[in-house]
């Protein structure tokens, strides 16, 4: 169960995360609860598999390179095929999609030469054509999402 | 440019920030460098756009929000800018970016995401997407997700650093 604090803790401390000596007690100070009250709150929202972390999101391409990836396999292969991808600690993103391209993967590398060594990779580990979407343009500025946490 | 220390110190945060009372102390006694160190170098990479933002980086499937759809479009060239920027101030897209074509089998070259509690707020939302920003003509295709195999913060290492989305 999500408590108003850890609403509160959900929406409001996506962006602009204290960067001071005690971040935790400048929250409390904010919301008006101890220290403590915060940290157990954020405990609890990474033991409820609620948050990944708290850090930092880097854009794309800005340091290393990374692309969008797809590739199409036959329902039966989704789930092995899809396990082989996730094994790569370059891949950080893998979901299947409802669309002939089933399984749609991000992968990052230092260089675009290890890039293009880790999608070889795959399609040869896999058996399937692997289509590369790099980034061109990135229309949007702001990665925050906006909750609605109303109970319903 | 960033230098082999803001390396370390971001592949350091990218695996959380402790929750406990120092927690930028706590990091710098990972890599050797003291609070007001990492707290300054974390704000420089923050002005200078290499952290896009620092926070809290929540699961939506896990609050409810279960339904999310790729958009893709085949915009001609010479609009898909103006398209693009117009689609990525509607409160409800997350992403908005423009990618090549692929072929015959690929033809599209704008992509958003939309996340919603429900398929059905998702169409609606595509629906208003569409009218607001004029693309009802231009063909699309609409890739809900399904399961997710892999979801995580990007793994950032010297030899294979990290970004976010692709």
């Amino acid at each position: 169960m999500l408590t108003p604090l850890h609403k509160r803790l959900l929406n409001d401390y996506q962006r602009d995360f204290p960067l001071s000596p005690t971040p935790y007690r400048d929250i409390a100070l904010e919301l008006g609860v101890t220290e403590e009250d915060v940290i157990d709150a954020f405990v609890e929202l990474d033991e409820q598999d609620v948050i990944t972390r708290i850090g930092p999101v880097i854009p794309p391409n800005r340091i290393g390179v990374s692309t969008l990836a797809a590739i199409a396999v036959p329902e039966a292969e989704l789930e092995s095929v899809a396990q082989v991808i996730s094994a790569y600690p370059e891949v950080n993103h893998n979901y299947e999609r409802e669309h002939r391209f089933n399984l749609w993967f991000v992968v990052i590398a230092a260089d675009a030469q290890h890039l293009a060594q880790v999608l070889a990779d795959i399609e040869q580990q896999t058996g399937y054509p692997v289509m590369s979407l790099p980034l061109m343009e990135d229309y949007f500025i702001d990665l925050s999402f906006k909750l609605d946490l109303h109970d319903d | 440019m960033i230098d082999d220390l803001d390396q370390r110190l971001l592949s350091a945060i990218q695996q959380g920030l402790p929750m406990s009372p120092r927690p930028y102390a706590e990091l710098g006694a990972q890599i050797g460098l003291s609070e007001s160190e990492v707290l300054a170098r974390l704000t420089a990479l923050k002005q200078a756009g290499l952290i896009k933002r620092l926070g809290v980086i929540v699961k939506h499937r896990q609050l409810g929000y279960r339904a999310n759809a790729m958009v893709v479009w085949d915009i001609p060239d010479e609009q898909v800018q103006h398209i693009g920027q117009l689609i990525s101030r509607l409160e409800f897209v997350n992403l908005c970016y423009r990618r090549p074509r692929h072929g015959a089998t690929w033809p599209y070259n704008l992509f958003c995401m939309i996340h919603g509690k429900s398929k059905e707020t998702v169409l609606q939302q595509l629906a208003l997407l569409e009218q607001a920003c004029h693309t009802q003509a231009f063909p699309k295709q609409v890739l809900f997700s399904r399961r997710c195999f892999k979801q995580r913060g990007a793994i950032y290492t010297k030899s294979e650093p990290a970004t976010a989305h692709g």
